[in-house]
């Protein structure tokens, strides 16, 4: 993330400079800055909604059985996850939500799942990401929500004749996308094991 | 479709229903519970701001200084020899980046081509099958204080690329 941050400033310093649009470039600050206040404002409000809620599902007990019963769905992925860890449960509603398109659920059980997991790292290791974290991370970047119901909306509203058509290709799009996401990352980490 | 719409609508209250009413029947004080919960919200967010701060900053200024539109034209020479309509490399660039400039450039694409071109079902798909990665990335990790992220980042950056020639690849067969 270092270096991307790096570069991406950099290069927007130099264009900056090029096309002497200084201006522009002080009031992107100001702006970034007010509109990362206004998202994390957002998220306040349904992280913590979350947050309790799932919290109800653990003092209740719930989230072990749940975990129980999802762990089929996602073991073959997850393998180093013990059994009935309430990160299987977070996990697969993060995953269900996406699927769904409940992005006002998806990014707070997102964050709980990273709890979860980061409850398995050892304490010499909070710094450092698990394999289960990358992967779930993955999964998530590659996005894999099946219905975009905003775009489908936004093709109507301008008089499109099948705005579903895009459907099925985003389907399938979203799929491959996924499957080879999960398959670059395994083949990093056999790349990493050989060389290290 | 429109079963599926209300399906997914009904998804969380149908799932709240059932946690109150399993905590419940355990006899659990739900609103202490809720309440003990909620409260790490805070924490979390105190977390995150500094990396949604510092995303939003290289993401915002890389668009204000013309690094994305220089970007944009450098692409552009590849729009005639795969035959792939310009304007979708917009897309295909700020989707990573920004979820609701993306959604922007799309409005314009669709006004601008029609809502039935090739280059808005292209990128109706790049959007709808891609993720705002840099955003994610910055929320999941500052949620949980990661510093090290071995080789995440190249992963993300190589799939978002394949998602975006497969959304193309895809659209072009289909069509």
């Amino acid at each position: 993330m270092n270096i991307i941050w790096f570069l991406l400033i950099a290069v927007s310093v130099a264009f900056s400079v090029i096309n002497g649009r200084f201006d522009d470039f002080t009031k992107a600050m100001f702006e970034a800055s007010k509109s990362a206040v206004e998202v994390s404002i957002y998220l306040l409000g349904i992280v913590s909604l979350w947050l309790g809620l799932t919290k109800i599902l653990e003092d209740s007990g719930l989230i072990y059985k749940l975990s129980h019963f999802f762990k089929p769905l996602i073991s073959r992925l997850f393998k180093n996850i013990p059994d009935d860890h309430p990160s299987i449960t977070s996990i697969t509603l993060n995953l269900l939500a996406n699927i769904f398109g409940l992005g006002n659920a998806a990014t707070p059980l997102g964050i709980r799942a990273m709890k979860d997991l980061q409850s398995l790292n050892p304490p010499e290791e909070k710094d450092n990401i698990s394999f289960e974290m990358m992967l779930f991370i993955v999964i998530n970047t590659s996005s894999i929500q099946l219905i975009p119901f905003t775009v489908i909306g936004l093709l109507a509203n301008y008089g499109s004749q099948a705005p579903s058509a895009i459907v099925l290709p985003t389907i399938v799009a979203t799929l491959i996308s996924t499957a080879v996401a999960i398959t670059v990352l395994f083949a990093f980490r056999k790349i990493s094991k050989w060389t290290s | 479709m429109d079963l599926l719409n209300y399906f997914s609508q009904a998804l969380i209250p149908v799932f709240i229903l059932f946690t109150v009413a399993y905590g419940l029947f355990k006899k659990v004080r739900l609103y202490d519970s809720f309440v003990s919960g909620a409260k790490d919200g805070i924490d979390v967010i105190i977390k995150i701001f500094p990396y949604i701060l510092a995303i939003f900053l290289a993401i915002k200024t890389f668009q204000a200084s013309g690094a994305y539109d220089s970007m944009k034209a450098m692409l552009a020479w590849l729009s005639p020899i795969f035959n792939i309509p310009v304007d979708v490399f917009s897309i295909a660039i700020i989707k990573p980046l920004s979820g609701s400039a993306a959604l922007g450039i799309f409005t314009d694409i669709v006004k601008t081509t029609g809502p039935d071109s090739m280059a808005s079902r292209i990128s109706a798909v790049i959007i709808g099958s891609a993720e705002t990665t840099f955003y994610v990335l910055a929320v999941y990790l500052g949620a949980v204080g990661i510093k090290k992220t071995k080789y995440l980042v190249p992963v993300c950056l190589i799939a978002d690329i394949f998602g975006i020639i497969t959304a193309i690849a895809v659209v072009k067969l289909i069509f």
